[in-house]
Protein backbone atom coordinates (compact mmCIF):
# COMPACT_ATOMS: atom_id res chain seq x y z
CA UNK A 1 0.00 0.00 0.00
CA UNK A 2 1.22 3.40 -0.85
CA UNK A 3 1.88 6.11 1.82
CA UNK A 4 -0.72 8.61 0.97
CA UNK A 5 -3.47 5.22 0.45
CA UNK A 6 -2.54 4.45 4.02
CA UNK A 7 -2.33 7.95 5.20
CA UNK A 8 -6.59 8.60 3.46
CA UNK A 9 -7.09 5.24 4.82
CA UNK A 10 -5.84 6.09 8.45
CA UNK A 11 -7.14 9.19 8.33
CA UNK A 12 -10.98 7.17 7.83
CA UNK A 13 -10.44 5.04 10.59
CA UNK A 14 -9.91 7.77 13.12
CA UNK A 15 -12.80 10.24 10.80
CA UNK A 16 -15.66 11.62 13.51
CA UNK A 17 -18.80 10.44 14.35
CA UNK A 18 -19.59 13.97 13.20
CA UNK A 19 -18.60 16.64 10.93
CA UNK A 20 -15.22 19.10 12.31
CA UNK A 21 -17.57 22.24 13.27
CA UNK A 22 -20.11 19.42 15.42
CA UNK A 23 -16.91 18.34 16.84
CA UNK A 24 -16.04 22.59 17.71
CA UNK A 25 -19.22 23.32 18.75
CA UNK A 26 -19.15 20.31 21.39
CA UNK A 27 -16.07 21.29 22.77
CA UNK A 28 -17.03 24.67 23.16
CA UNK A 29 -20.20 24.08 24.47
CA UNK A 30 -19.00 21.77 27.09
CA UNK A 31 -15.78 23.97 28.30
CA UNK A 32 -18.00 26.71 28.45
CA UNK A 33 -20.57 24.95 30.69
CA UNK A 34 -17.58 23.15 32.79
CA UNK A 35 -16.13 26.69 33.18
CA UNK A 36 -19.19 28.82 33.74
CA UNK A 37 -19.28 28.05 38.09
CA UNK A 38 -15.93 29.38 38.54
CA UNK A 39 -16.56 32.63 35.86
CA UNK A 40 -20.14 33.22 38.03
CA UNK A 41 -17.90 32.90 41.58
CA UNK A 42 -15.59 35.27 40.48
CA UNK A 43 -17.93 37.58 39.29
CA UNK A 44 -20.29 37.10 42.15
CA UNK A 45 -17.09 38.09 44.79
CA UNK A 46 -17.58 41.60 42.44
CA UNK A 47 -21.51 41.60 42.84
CA UNK A 48 -23.63 43.52 45.56
CA UNK A 49 -25.49 40.61 48.29
CA UNK A 50 -28.39 40.96 46.31
CA UNK A 51 -27.10 40.92 42.34
CA UNK A 52 -25.58 37.63 43.55
CA UNK A 53 -29.45 36.18 43.87
CA UNK A 54 -31.22 37.59 40.99
CA UNK A 55 -28.77 37.70 38.22
CA UNK A 56 -27.12 34.23 36.90
CA UNK A 57 -24.83 36.74 34.59
CA UNK A 58 -21.02 36.38 35.26
CA UNK A 59 -20.06 39.76 34.84
CA UNK A 60 -21.64 42.56 38.04
CA UNK A 61 -24.02 45.23 37.07
CA UNK A 62 -22.51 47.33 40.04
CA UNK A 63 -19.11 46.61 40.79
CA UNK A 64 -18.79 46.03 44.74
CA UNK A 65 -15.00 45.92 45.37
CA UNK A 66 -15.87 46.24 49.28
CA UNK A 67 -15.84 42.31 49.19
CA UNK A 68 -12.85 41.93 49.12
CA UNK A 69 -11.74 44.08 51.88
CA UNK A 70 -14.55 42.68 54.24
CA UNK A 71 -13.59 39.09 53.40
CA UNK A 72 -10.32 39.75 54.03
CA UNK A 73 -10.69 41.13 57.75
CA UNK A 74 -11.78 37.30 58.23
CA UNK A 75 -12.96 36.00 61.06
CA UNK A 76 -12.61 35.40 65.13
CA UNK A 77 -10.35 38.38 65.20
CA UNK A 78 -8.09 36.81 62.67
CA UNK A 79 -7.74 38.17 58.92
CA UNK A 80 -7.22 36.17 55.92
CA UNK A 81 -3.53 37.39 56.06
CA UNK A 82 -3.08 35.22 58.86
CA UNK A 83 -4.58 32.19 57.39
CA UNK A 84 -2.68 32.59 53.94
CA UNK A 85 1.05 32.67 55.68
CA UNK A 86 -0.24 29.95 57.82
CA UNK A 87 -1.13 27.77 54.89
CA UNK A 88 2.08 29.04 53.27
CA UNK A 89 4.17 27.62 55.85
CA UNK A 90 2.66 24.60 56.64
CA UNK A 91 2.23 23.72 52.94
CA UNK A 92 6.05 24.92 51.84
CA UNK A 93 7.25 22.73 54.94
CA UNK A 94 5.40 19.69 53.65
CA UNK A 95 6.59 20.04 50.27
CA UNK A 96 10.48 20.19 51.91
CA UNK A 97 9.67 17.18 54.25
CA UNK A 98 8.47 15.20 51.20
CA UNK A 99 10.95 15.90 49.00
CA UNK A 100 13.80 15.08 51.60
CA UNK A 101 12.78 11.81 52.66
CA UNK A 102 11.47 10.62 49.86
CA UNK A 103 13.97 11.00 48.10
CA UNK A 104 16.25 9.56 50.60
CA UNK A 105 14.24 6.57 50.41
CA UNK A 106 13.99 6.48 46.74
CA UNK A 107 17.41 6.61 46.20
CA UNK A 108 17.74 3.34 48.79
CA UNK A 109 15.15 1.67 46.71
CA UNK A 110 16.83 2.40 43.32
CA UNK A 111 20.44 2.22 44.38
CA UNK A 112 21.64 0.81 47.54
CA UNK A 113 21.52 -3.31 48.04
CA UNK A 114 21.23 -4.15 51.29
CA UNK A 115 19.35 -6.62 53.30
CA UNK A 116 15.45 -7.77 53.09
CA UNK A 117 15.29 -5.03 50.41
CA UNK A 118 12.42 -6.83 48.33
CA UNK A 119 10.39 -7.30 51.50
CA UNK A 120 10.95 -3.22 52.44
CA UNK A 121 10.12 -2.15 48.80
CA UNK A 122 7.04 -4.68 48.74
CA UNK A 123 6.05 -3.04 51.97
CA UNK A 124 6.18 0.57 50.55
CA UNK A 125 4.01 -0.59 47.29
CA UNK A 126 1.42 -2.12 50.03
CA UNK A 127 1.11 1.38 51.91
CA UNK A 128 0.24 3.23 48.70
CA UNK A 129 -3.25 2.37 48.33
CA UNK A 130 -3.49 2.36 52.31
CA UNK A 131 -6.98 4.81 53.07
CA UNK A 132 -5.48 7.47 55.67
CA UNK A 133 -9.03 6.77 57.94
CA UNK A 134 -6.64 3.51 58.71
CA UNK A 135 -4.63 4.93 60.92
CA UNK A 136 -5.88 8.05 61.61
CA UNK A 137 -7.09 7.36 65.22
CA UNK A 138 -4.74 5.81 66.85
CA UNK A 139 -2.36 8.44 65.39
CA UNK A 140 -4.66 11.00 66.80
CA UNK A 141 -4.11 9.55 70.06
CA UNK A 142 -0.44 9.12 70.07
CA UNK A 143 -0.08 13.13 68.93
CA UNK A 144 -2.67 13.87 71.96
CA UNK A 145 -0.40 11.89 74.25
CA UNK A 146 2.59 14.12 72.70
CA UNK A 147 0.25 17.53 73.34
CA UNK A 148 0.84 18.11 69.45
CA UNK A 149 -2.65 18.99 69.50
CA UNK A 150 -3.50 22.09 67.67
CA UNK A 151 0.04 22.18 66.31
CA UNK A 152 1.34 21.86 62.74
CA UNK A 153 3.46 18.88 63.82
CA UNK A 154 1.11 16.45 63.00
CA UNK A 155 0.66 17.61 59.65
CA UNK A 156 4.25 18.15 59.10
CA UNK A 157 6.35 15.05 60.97
CA UNK A 158 4.50 12.49 58.63
CA UNK A 159 5.66 14.04 55.76
CA UNK A 160 9.59 13.97 56.73
CA UNK A 161 8.63 10.40 57.75
CA UNK A 162 8.14 9.41 53.90
CA UNK A 163 4.41 7.98 54.40
CA UNK A 164 3.49 9.64 51.44
CA UNK A 165 4.76 6.95 49.55
CA UNK A 166 3.41 7.39 46.39
CA UNK A 167 6.53 10.04 45.99
CA UNK A 168 8.90 7.03 47.08
CA UNK A 169 7.81 5.21 44.33
CA UNK A 170 7.66 7.80 41.67
CA UNK A 171 11.65 8.97 42.99
CA UNK A 172 12.90 5.22 42.54
CA UNK A 173 11.48 4.52 38.98
CA UNK A 174 13.03 7.61 37.40
CA UNK A 175 16.19 6.96 39.80
CA UNK A 176 16.23 3.64 38.23
CA UNK A 177 15.93 5.17 34.51
CA UNK A 178 19.17 7.25 35.37
CA UNK A 179 22.23 5.14 33.72
CA UNK A 180 24.66 3.76 36.53
CA UNK A 181 27.68 4.53 34.48
CA UNK A 182 27.51 8.12 35.88
CA UNK A 183 27.55 6.41 39.44
CA UNK A 184 30.47 4.55 38.61
CA UNK A 185 32.13 7.74 36.91
CA UNK A 186 31.69 9.58 40.50
CA UNK A 187 32.50 7.15 42.57
CA UNK A 188 36.27 6.86 40.75
CA UNK A 189 36.24 10.55 41.42
CA UNK A 190 35.78 9.66 45.02
CA UNK A 191 32.59 10.10 46.02
CA UNK A 192 30.92 7.97 48.40
CA UNK A 193 26.89 6.66 48.97
CA UNK A 194 25.89 9.94 49.96
CA UNK A 195 28.44 11.87 47.63
CA UNK A 196 26.13 10.06 44.56
CA UNK A 197 23.01 10.65 46.08
CA UNK A 198 24.08 14.56 46.43
CA UNK A 199 26.00 15.39 43.10
CA UNK A 200 25.13 12.58 40.75
CA UNK A 201 21.20 11.09 41.33
CA UNK A 202 19.18 14.50 43.33
CA UNK A 203 20.76 16.76 40.50
CA UNK A 204 19.53 14.39 37.65
CA UNK A 205 16.10 13.13 39.14
CA UNK A 206 14.96 17.07 39.42
CA UNK A 207 11.75 16.40 37.16
CA UNK A 208 10.44 13.40 39.41
CA UNK A 209 11.38 16.13 42.44
CA UNK A 210 9.29 18.92 40.71
CA UNK A 211 6.08 16.67 40.36
CA UNK A 212 6.80 15.60 44.24
CA UNK A 213 6.38 19.00 44.69
CA UNK A 214 3.85 20.09 42.74
CA UNK A 215 1.42 17.88 44.22
CA UNK A 216 2.69 18.06 47.69
CA UNK A 217 1.86 21.32 47.87
CA UNK A 218 -1.41 21.06 45.71
CA UNK A 219 -2.75 18.58 47.92
CA UNK A 220 -1.18 20.23 51.15
CA UNK A 221 -3.03 23.42 49.86
CA UNK A 222 -6.15 21.83 49.78
CA UNK A 223 -6.27 19.76 52.54
CA UNK A 224 -9.06 19.66 54.56
CA UNK A 225 -9.64 16.74 56.64
CA UNK A 226 -6.53 16.11 58.76
CA UNK A 227 -6.59 20.15 59.22
CA UNK A 228 -9.90 19.96 60.01
CA UNK A 229 -8.89 17.34 62.45
CA UNK A 230 -5.83 18.34 64.29
CA UNK A 231 -6.04 22.80 64.59
CA UNK A 232 -8.54 23.61 66.45
CA UNK A 233 -7.17 27.69 67.84
CA UNK A 234 -8.62 30.10 65.19
CA UNK A 235 -4.42 32.25 64.74
CA UNK A 236 -3.41 29.00 63.76
CA UNK A 237 -6.30 28.03 60.83
CA UNK A 238 -5.23 27.46 57.15
CA UNK A 239 -7.24 29.07 54.64
CA UNK A 240 -9.45 26.06 53.94
CA UNK A 241 -10.64 26.11 58.13
CA UNK A 242 -10.70 29.86 57.42
CA UNK A 243 -13.34 29.84 54.60
CA UNK A 244 -14.78 27.00 56.68
CA UNK A 245 -15.08 28.66 59.50
CA UNK A 246 -16.26 32.07 57.60
CA UNK A 247 -19.28 30.08 56.24
CA UNK A 248 -19.89 29.18 59.63
CA UNK A 249 -20.18 32.43 61.19
CA UNK A 250 -21.20 35.06 58.61
CA UNK A 251 -20.87 33.80 55.05
CA UNK A 252 -24.59 32.77 54.49
CA UNK A 253 -25.44 36.14 55.32
CA UNK A 254 -22.62 37.64 53.12
CA UNK A 255 -21.83 35.53 50.13
CA UNK A 256 -19.88 38.71 48.37
CA UNK A 257 -17.26 38.45 50.95
CA UNK A 258 -17.20 34.49 50.95
CA UNK A 259 -16.73 34.21 47.13
CA UNK A 260 -13.95 36.93 47.29
CA UNK A 261 -12.00 34.36 49.49
CA UNK A 262 -12.95 31.78 48.05
CA UNK A 263 -11.73 33.17 44.87
CA UNK A 264 -8.40 34.06 46.61
CA UNK A 265 -7.45 30.54 48.31
CA UNK A 266 -7.94 29.52 44.42
CA UNK A 267 -5.34 31.40 43.00
CA UNK A 268 -1.62 29.48 44.59
CA UNK A 269 -3.05 26.48 42.66
CA UNK A 270 -4.28 27.98 39.54
CA UNK A 271 -0.75 29.89 39.36
CA UNK A 272 0.80 26.39 39.42
CA UNK A 273 -1.26 24.94 37.05
CA UNK A 274 -0.57 28.11 34.76
CA UNK A 275 3.49 28.38 35.02
CA UNK A 276 3.39 23.98 35.24
CA UNK A 277 0.61 22.45 33.67
CA UNK A 278 2.61 20.03 31.16
CA UNK A 279 4.40 18.76 34.01
CA UNK A 280 1.07 18.42 36.10
CA UNK A 281 -0.46 16.61 32.99
CA UNK A 282 3.21 14.58 32.51
CA UNK A 283 2.69 13.02 36.20
CA UNK A 284 -0.57 12.44 35.72
CA UNK A 285 -0.40 10.67 31.95
CA UNK A 286 2.72 8.51 33.30
CA UNK A 287 2.00 7.79 36.52
CA UNK A 288 -1.60 7.83 37.32
CA UNK A 289 -1.44 10.79 40.00
CA UNK A 290 -4.53 11.96 41.19
CA UNK A 291 -5.01 15.24 40.02
CA UNK B 1 40.51 -1.45 48.36
CA UNK B 2 38.45 -3.04 51.20
CA UNK B 3 35.44 -0.91 49.90
CA UNK B 4 35.74 -2.62 45.90
CA UNK B 5 35.97 -5.88 47.76
CA UNK B 6 32.82 -4.60 49.66
CA UNK B 7 31.05 -3.68 46.64
CA UNK B 8 30.96 -7.42 45.47
CA UNK B 9 29.29 -8.89 48.35
CA UNK B 10 25.91 -9.65 48.40
CA UNK B 11 24.37 -6.13 50.59
CA UNK B 12 27.43 -3.46 50.16
CA UNK B 13 25.31 -1.32 51.59
CA UNK B 14 23.30 -2.11 54.60
CA UNK B 15 24.53 0.70 56.87
CA UNK B 16 24.32 3.31 54.35
CA UNK B 17 20.39 1.89 53.21
CA UNK B 18 19.85 2.21 57.02
CA UNK B 19 20.92 5.87 57.11
CA UNK B 20 18.57 6.66 53.87
CA UNK B 21 15.96 4.81 54.91
CA UNK B 22 15.70 5.89 58.31
CA UNK B 23 12.70 8.22 58.12
CA UNK B 24 10.88 5.90 55.86
CA UNK B 25 11.89 2.90 58.41
CA UNK B 26 10.50 5.33 61.38
CA UNK B 27 7.15 6.45 59.14
CA UNK B 28 6.41 2.69 58.29
CA UNK B 29 6.59 1.67 61.55
CA UNK B 30 5.81 4.62 64.00
CA UNK B 31 3.01 6.38 62.07
CA UNK B 32 1.41 3.56 59.77
CA UNK B 33 2.15 -0.18 61.15
CA UNK B 34 1.71 0.09 64.66
CA UNK B 35 -1.38 2.58 64.52
CA UNK B 36 -2.78 -0.21 61.80
CA UNK B 37 -2.52 -2.25 64.67
CA UNK B 38 -3.45 -0.05 67.45
CA UNK B 39 -6.61 0.64 65.36
CA UNK B 40 -7.57 -3.14 65.08
CA UNK B 41 -7.07 -3.12 69.28
CA UNK B 42 -9.20 -0.24 69.70
CA UNK B 43 -11.90 -1.53 67.57
CA UNK B 44 -12.83 -4.30 69.69
CA UNK B 45 -12.36 -1.24 72.97
CA UNK B 46 -14.76 1.17 74.36
CA UNK B 47 -12.04 4.52 74.38
CA UNK B 48 -12.84 7.56 74.94
CA UNK B 49 -9.52 9.42 75.35
CA UNK B 50 -9.93 10.06 78.82
CA UNK B 51 -10.24 6.90 80.63
CA UNK B 52 -8.16 4.26 79.54
CA UNK B 53 -9.94 1.22 76.66
CA UNK B 54 -12.07 -0.60 77.73
CA UNK B 55 -12.51 -4.45 76.24
CA UNK B 56 -15.92 -5.09 74.40
CA UNK B 57 -15.01 -7.75 72.10
CA UNK B 58 -16.99 -7.76 68.32
CA UNK B 59 -19.76 -5.33 70.53
CA UNK B 60 -18.65 -2.30 67.85
CA UNK B 61 -18.82 -4.17 65.14
CA UNK B 62 -22.24 -5.85 65.93
CA UNK B 63 -23.37 -2.30 67.28
CA UNK B 64 -22.49 -0.69 63.91
CA UNK B 65 -24.49 -3.67 61.31
CA UNK B 66 -27.29 -4.40 63.26
CA UNK B 67 -28.10 -1.28 66.05
CA UNK B 68 -26.80 1.72 64.18
CA UNK B 69 -29.38 3.23 61.89
CA UNK B 70 -27.06 6.49 60.76
CA UNK B 71 -24.31 3.78 59.78
CA UNK B 72 -26.71 1.85 57.32
CA UNK B 73 -27.50 4.90 55.87
CA UNK B 74 -23.91 6.23 55.36
CA UNK B 75 -23.18 3.36 53.38
CA UNK B 76 -26.06 3.35 51.64
CA UNK B 77 -25.37 7.24 50.82
CA UNK B 78 -21.37 6.61 50.17
CA UNK B 79 -22.89 3.29 47.68
CA UNK B 80 -24.83 5.55 45.65
CA UNK B 81 -23.09 8.16 44.91
CA UNK B 82 -19.67 5.79 44.34
CA UNK B 83 -21.82 3.37 41.85
CA UNK B 84 -23.21 6.75 40.15
CA UNK B 85 -20.21 9.35 39.96
CA UNK B 86 -17.78 6.94 38.78
CA UNK B 87 -19.21 5.44 35.73
CA UNK B 88 -20.37 8.97 34.55
CA UNK B 89 -17.13 10.68 35.14
CA UNK B 90 -15.46 7.89 33.54
CA UNK B 91 -17.54 7.65 29.99
CA UNK B 92 -17.41 11.77 30.15
CA UNK B 93 -13.18 10.98 30.17
CA UNK B 94 -13.49 8.80 27.70
CA UNK B 95 -15.87 10.81 25.25
CA UNK B 96 -13.65 13.63 25.65
CA UNK B 97 -10.67 12.35 25.34
CA UNK B 98 -12.04 10.51 21.75
CA UNK B 99 -12.94 13.67 20.65
CA UNK B 100 -9.74 15.88 22.10
CA UNK B 101 -7.40 13.22 20.26
CA UNK B 102 -8.69 14.07 16.57
CA UNK B 103 -6.20 16.91 16.45
CA UNK B 104 -8.13 20.00 16.78
CA UNK B 105 -7.18 22.88 16.80
CA UNK B 106 -6.61 24.50 20.22
CA UNK B 107 -6.09 21.38 21.91
CA UNK B 108 -4.60 22.60 24.57
CA UNK B 109 -6.64 24.93 25.65
CA UNK B 110 -9.70 22.65 25.30
CA UNK B 111 -7.67 20.27 27.48
CA UNK B 112 -7.25 23.09 29.96
CA UNK B 113 -10.38 23.70 30.25
CA UNK B 114 -11.33 20.12 31.10
CA UNK B 115 -8.56 19.76 33.57
CA UNK B 116 -8.82 22.98 35.92
CA UNK B 117 -11.99 21.70 37.61
CA UNK B 118 -10.32 18.67 38.53
CA UNK B 119 -7.49 20.18 40.37
CA UNK B 120 -9.44 22.83 41.98
CA UNK B 121 -12.70 20.79 42.80
CA UNK B 122 -11.58 18.78 46.16
CA UNK B 123 -11.35 22.49 47.25
CA UNK B 124 -13.52 23.96 50.10
CA UNK B 125 -13.58 26.97 48.02
CA UNK B 126 -15.44 25.11 45.40
CA UNK B 127 -17.47 23.06 48.11
CA UNK B 128 -18.60 26.59 49.22
CA UNK B 129 -19.57 27.29 45.42
CA UNK B 130 -21.70 24.44 45.10
CA UNK B 131 -23.82 24.98 48.20
CA UNK B 132 -24.67 28.53 46.55
CA UNK B 133 -25.35 26.72 42.72
CA UNK B 134 -27.73 24.35 44.17
CA UNK B 135 -29.97 26.37 46.70
CA UNK B 136 -33.01 27.41 46.33
CA UNK B 137 -31.94 30.95 45.03
CA UNK B 138 -28.82 29.69 43.66
CA UNK B 139 -27.44 30.22 40.40
CA UNK B 140 -28.87 27.02 38.99
CA UNK B 141 -32.65 27.62 39.68
CA UNK B 142 -31.84 31.48 38.76
CA UNK B 143 -30.26 30.44 35.22
CA UNK B 144 -33.74 27.97 34.78
CA UNK B 145 -36.00 31.10 35.79
CA UNK B 146 -34.49 32.54 32.76
CA UNK B 147 -36.04 29.59 30.49
CA UNK B 148 -39.24 30.77 32.40
CA UNK B 149 -39.22 27.19 35.17
CA UNK B 150 -40.37 28.49 38.33
CA UNK B 151 -40.59 27.08 41.52
CA UNK B 152 -38.11 25.00 41.73
CA UNK B 153 -36.64 23.28 45.49
CA UNK B 154 -33.73 23.78 46.79
CA UNK B 155 -31.38 20.82 45.76
CA UNK B 156 -29.14 20.75 48.58
CA UNK B 157 -31.61 21.12 51.34
CA UNK B 158 -33.97 18.56 49.57
CA UNK B 159 -33.01 15.17 50.82
CA UNK B 160 -33.78 13.33 47.75
CA UNK B 161 -31.30 15.26 45.49
CA UNK B 162 -28.73 16.31 47.94
CA UNK B 163 -26.69 13.61 47.26
CA UNK B 164 -26.92 13.92 43.68
CA UNK B 165 -25.49 18.00 43.96
CA UNK B 166 -21.98 16.10 44.75
CA UNK B 167 -22.34 13.59 42.43
CA UNK B 168 -22.39 16.01 39.88
CA UNK B 169 -19.27 17.96 41.77
CA UNK B 170 -17.76 14.36 41.02
CA UNK B 171 -18.55 14.23 37.69
CA UNK B 172 -17.44 18.21 36.62
CA UNK B 173 -13.94 16.24 38.18
CA UNK B 174 -13.90 13.88 35.53
CA UNK B 175 -10.43 15.91 33.81
CA UNK B 176 -7.59 13.67 35.24
CA UNK B 177 -9.12 10.90 34.55
CA UNK B 178 -9.91 12.30 30.64
CA UNK B 179 -5.78 13.08 30.88
CA UNK B 180 -5.09 9.20 31.40
CA UNK B 181 -7.46 8.51 29.03
CA UNK B 182 -5.70 10.60 26.29
CA UNK B 183 -2.43 9.38 27.07
CA UNK B 184 -3.42 5.65 26.78
CA UNK B 185 -5.17 6.52 23.96
CA UNK B 186 -1.68 7.98 22.06
CA UNK B 187 -0.55 4.46 22.74
CA UNK B 188 -2.11 2.71 20.48
CA UNK B 189 -0.55 1.55 17.52
CA UNK B 190 -1.43 3.45 14.58
CA UNK B 191 -1.20 0.65 12.12
CA UNK B 192 -3.97 -1.06 14.19
CA UNK B 193 -6.09 0.93 12.84
CA UNK B 194 -5.09 0.79 9.25
CA UNK B 195 -5.13 -2.66 9.46
CA UNK B 196 -8.76 -2.22 10.58
CA UNK B 197 -9.67 0.20 7.74
CA UNK B 198 -8.05 -2.38 4.97
CA UNK B 199 -9.98 -4.90 6.61
CA UNK B 200 -13.13 -2.78 6.03
CA UNK B 201 -13.87 -1.75 9.43
CA UNK B 202 -16.35 1.10 10.14
CA UNK B 203 -16.09 3.32 13.15
CA UNK B 204 -18.28 1.88 15.20
CA UNK B 205 -16.52 -1.53 14.78
CA UNK B 206 -12.89 0.56 15.24
CA UNK B 207 -13.83 1.56 18.72
CA UNK B 208 -15.17 -1.19 19.87
CA UNK B 209 -12.83 -3.90 18.87
CA UNK B 210 -9.57 -1.75 18.61
CA UNK B 211 -10.03 0.76 20.57
CA UNK B 212 -11.48 0.03 23.43
CA UNK B 213 -9.55 -3.57 24.08
CA UNK B 214 -6.45 -1.87 24.22
CA UNK B 215 -7.36 0.01 26.32
CA UNK B 216 -8.78 -1.94 28.73
CA UNK B 217 -5.56 -1.71 31.23
CA UNK B 218 -6.04 1.78 31.56
CA UNK B 219 -10.07 1.71 32.36
CA UNK B 220 -9.17 -0.56 34.55
CA UNK B 221 -6.54 1.45 36.22
CA UNK B 222 -8.65 4.68 36.14
CA UNK B 223 -11.54 2.29 37.56
CA UNK B 224 -9.90 1.33 40.68
CA UNK B 225 -8.25 4.37 41.70
CA UNK B 226 -11.50 6.51 41.37
CA UNK B 227 -13.62 4.03 42.80
CA UNK B 228 -11.16 4.13 46.40
CA UNK B 229 -10.89 7.72 45.79
CA UNK B 230 -14.77 7.93 45.94
CA UNK B 231 -15.52 5.78 49.14
CA UNK B 232 -12.68 8.79 51.22
CA UNK B 233 -14.73 11.86 50.01
CA UNK B 234 -15.08 13.85 52.80
CA UNK B 235 -14.44 17.69 51.85
CA UNK B 236 -17.65 18.27 49.85
CA UNK B 237 -20.16 16.24 52.17
CA UNK B 238 -18.92 17.90 55.22
CA UNK B 239 -19.18 21.72 53.62
CA UNK B 240 -22.49 21.29 51.71
CA UNK B 241 -23.39 19.99 54.83
CA UNK B 242 -22.15 22.08 57.17
CA UNK B 243 -20.83 19.15 58.94
CA UNK B 244 -24.12 17.43 59.71
CA UNK B 245 -24.32 15.21 57.00
CA UNK B 246 -28.08 16.50 56.50
CA UNK B 247 -30.79 17.11 55.22
CA UNK B 248 -31.94 13.94 56.98
CA UNK B 249 -28.29 11.83 56.48
CA UNK B 250 -28.60 12.24 52.71
CA UNK B 251 -25.55 13.18 52.35
CA UNK B 252 -23.96 11.39 55.25
CA UNK B 253 -20.84 10.19 53.57
CA UNK B 254 -19.12 7.23 54.96
CA UNK B 255 -15.76 9.22 56.60
CA UNK B 256 -18.10 12.29 57.52
CA UNK B 257 -19.94 9.78 60.00
CA UNK B 258 -16.43 8.07 60.92
CA UNK B 259 -15.28 11.61 61.67
CA UNK B 260 -18.39 12.69 63.58
CA UNK B 261 -17.77 9.25 65.35
CA UNK B 262 -13.81 10.13 66.15
CA UNK B 263 -13.85 13.87 66.47
CA UNK B 264 -17.51 15.29 68.04
CA UNK B 265 -18.86 12.21 69.68
CA UNK B 266 -14.91 10.80 70.79
CA UNK B 267 -16.25 7.55 70.14
CA UNK B 268 -12.63 6.39 69.41
CA UNK B 269 -13.28 2.92 69.47
CA UNK B 270 -16.55 3.07 67.51
CA UNK B 271 -14.69 5.15 64.75
CA UNK B 272 -11.59 2.40 64.20
CA UNK B 273 -14.37 -0.08 63.87
CA UNK B 274 -15.40 2.03 61.56
CA UNK B 275 -11.94 2.51 59.40
CA UNK B 276 -11.14 -1.47 59.71
CA UNK B 277 -14.79 -1.72 57.84
CA UNK B 278 -13.38 0.85 55.30
CA UNK B 279 -10.25 -0.39 55.10
CA UNK B 280 -11.63 -4.40 54.49
CA UNK B 281 -14.17 -2.89 52.32
CA UNK B 282 -11.35 -1.01 49.58
CA UNK B 283 -9.51 -4.27 49.83
CA UNK B 284 -11.88 -6.11 48.99
CA UNK B 285 -12.84 -4.03 45.71
CA UNK B 286 -9.28 -3.83 44.99
CA UNK B 287 -9.26 -7.97 44.61
CA UNK B 288 -12.13 -8.42 43.37
CA UNK B 289 -11.26 -5.76 40.36
CA UNK B 290 -8.24 -7.61 40.05
CA UNK B 291 -9.67 -11.14 39.93
CA UNK B 292 -12.15 -9.99 37.09
CA UNK B 293 -9.98 -8.33 34.78
CA UNK B 294 -8.43 -11.95 34.11
CA UNK B 295 -11.95 -11.21 32.04
CA UNK B 296 -12.03 -8.36 30.31
CA UNK B 297 -8.33 -6.57 30.49
CA UNK B 298 -6.36 -7.12 27.52
CA UNK B 299 -2.74 -7.23 28.18
CA UNK B 300 -0.61 -7.13 24.79
CA UNK B 301 1.84 -9.67 24.21
CA UNK B 302 5.29 -8.46 23.65
CA UNK B 303 5.38 -10.06 20.23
Amino acid sequence: MSTATAARSHRRAWAPFLPRWALYLILIVSAALMLYPIGWMIGSSLKPQDEIFTTPGVLPHTLELGNYAKGWSGVSGVTFGRFFLNSFIVAGLAVVGNVVSCSLAGYAFARLRFRFKKAAFAAMLATIMLPYHAVLIPQYIVFYQLSWIDTYLPLLVPKFLATDAFFIFLITQFMRSIPTELDEAARIDGCGTAGIYRHVLLPLSTPALVTTALFTFIWTWDDFFSQLVYLSSPSKYTVTLGLRQFLDSTGESAWGPMFSMSVLSLVPITVIFILFQRRLVEGIATTGLKG
Amino acid sequence: MSRDVAQYSRHPHNRAALLFLAPWLLGFFGLTLLPMLGSLYLSLTSYDLLTAPRWIGLHNFAQLFTADPRYIQSIKVTVIYVFVSVPLRLVLALALAMVLRRGLKAIGLFRAAFYLPSLLGGSVAIAVLWRRLFAGDGLLNLALGEFGLDGLPSWVSNPDYAVYTLVLLAVWEFGSPMIIFLAGLNQIPKDLYDAAAVDGAGRVATFFRVTIPLLTPIIFFNLIMQVIGSFKTFTPAFVVSAGTGGPADSTLFYTLYLYQQGFTFFHMGYAAAMAWVLLAVIAAITAVNFLGSRYWVFYEDVA
